[in-house]
């Protein structure tokens, strides 16, 4: 299965493929946006404001799992030289960029209605920030960078430093005292959100994942191509 | 099945690695107090270098029972169930804002328990349920 997945495969991914997916995706937003607009109840505190959490929680989850994985790819592209591992990165940067500010756009929505204002310097809001910035650092050095071989290694030095940024985003909010509330959803306890309010969210983070596959699906075709037609000139 | 230069990579980096986490450790560790948002009402009284001009934060929960409209101005306790700060504030309050719950207060230290405020922020905790359950498990803790 996975052998589908070197740059000389993944050229021959269908369109059927992306449109298979693009309907699962749909149906899934679809079935999401109703529990999360509709079916789920609003928050005993927040009221109807609690339903940006299920576009702000994926978001962030995604665009953090995303650099992630650019700084794993980075750190084997350059220990062990892996061809591919570079061009997974660079498909995978547009779209943590992308959730990264909805995150923060979305965070900051949020913010007014209950914390009482848009933006605060506080430790996990600004981490998030950073955490933007890199993602550009990191896409700039592939558009700036015109030397394949050089892109190459500035971007993966910029993924790997970049990795140390991600668990002072997850922590921040226990490590300082933070206006953003802690996680509701840990791996070692019970989450604290109701689970009618739990399942809307796991429905909109599937989505939104489905989504990502897609976007990266074609983004790697893309870059793939580009290598190949580069080589041969 | 690990060349020489590929574990000399390995090593490198790790290094480099390390050695840059130990460096931002470091440095938010020394600047500790720039990054965190506010303080409780016990760090600042165990203060000892504290600014009564400069601004600063205050946060925790606020007193139940504590919180007096005024005509000009409102005055509450933030406590962290040990030490508490009085609150004087003139403004619009945020929606959230309630006794029980957290808060987050920016302005000036008169002295180590009185504190003038120029704005509140309302801080939410990390618990989302329905207005029901809410009802439920006050009933059953009561």
């Amino acid at each position: 299965m996975f052998k589908n997945l070197f740059p000389n495969k993944i050229i021959l991914l269908k369109n059927n493929t992306i449109k298979i997916l693009l309907f699962i995706m749909i149906l899934i937003f679809f079935i999401g946006l109703i529990f999360a607009l509709f079916i789920s109840p609003p928050d005993y505190l927040q009221g109807d404001s609690v339903r940006i959490m299920y576009v702000h929680v994926p978001s962030s989850f995604i665009a953090l799992g995303c650099f992630g994985l650019i700084g794993l790819a980075s750190g084997f592209n350059l220990i062990f030289k892996i061809k591919l591992a570079p061009l997974v990165a660079k498909s995978l940067a547009p779209i943590g960029c992308i959730f990264s500010i909805t995150s923060i756009v979305t965070g900051s929505l949020w913010g007014k209605p209950t914390w009482g204002i848009w933006w605060v310097w506080d430790a996990r809001l600004t981490s998030m920030l950073v955490l933007f910035l890199f993602y550009l650092a990191y896409i700039f050095s592939w558009k700036v960078i015109k030397n394949y071989e050089k892109a190459v290694k500035v971007s993966s030095f910029i993924g790997i430093v970049g990795l140390i940024n991600l668990p002072i985003i997850k922590y921040s909010v226990n490590w300082w005292n933070t206006l953003h509330q802690t996680s509701s959803i840990k791996l070692t306890s019970l989450p604290t959100i109701h689970y009618t309010m739990l399942i809307p969210l796991l429905i909109m983070f599937l989505g939104m994942l489905i989504y990502s596959l897609i976007i990266f699906l074609m983004r790697y075709k893309t870059e793939s191509m580009k290598l190949k037609l580069n080589k041969k000139k | 099945m690990l060349t020489k230069r590929v574990k000399s990579r390995i090593v490198f980096f790790t290094f480099l690695f390390t050695l840059l986490g130990i460096l931002i450790f470091l440095t938010l560790k020394s600047l500790e107090e720039n990054v965190v948002y506010f303080f409780s009402p016990t760090e600042i009284y165990n203060k000892t270098d504290i600014s009564i001009s400069g601004k600063i934060r205050i946060g925790g929960l606020v007193k139940k029972g504590s919180v007096i409209n005024n005509e000009s101005d409102v005055v509450f306790i933030i406590t962290d169930l040990k030490n508490e700060v009085i609150v004087t504030y003139s403004g619009l309050l945020p929606n959230l804002f309630s006794e029980g719950k957290g808060v987050v207060a920016e302005g000036k230290l008169k002295d180590k328990k009185y504190f003038i405020a120029h704005s509140i922020l309302a801080k939410h905790d990390e618990n989302y349920m329905p207005p029901e359950v809410y009802k439920a498990l006050k009933k059953s803790n009561n």
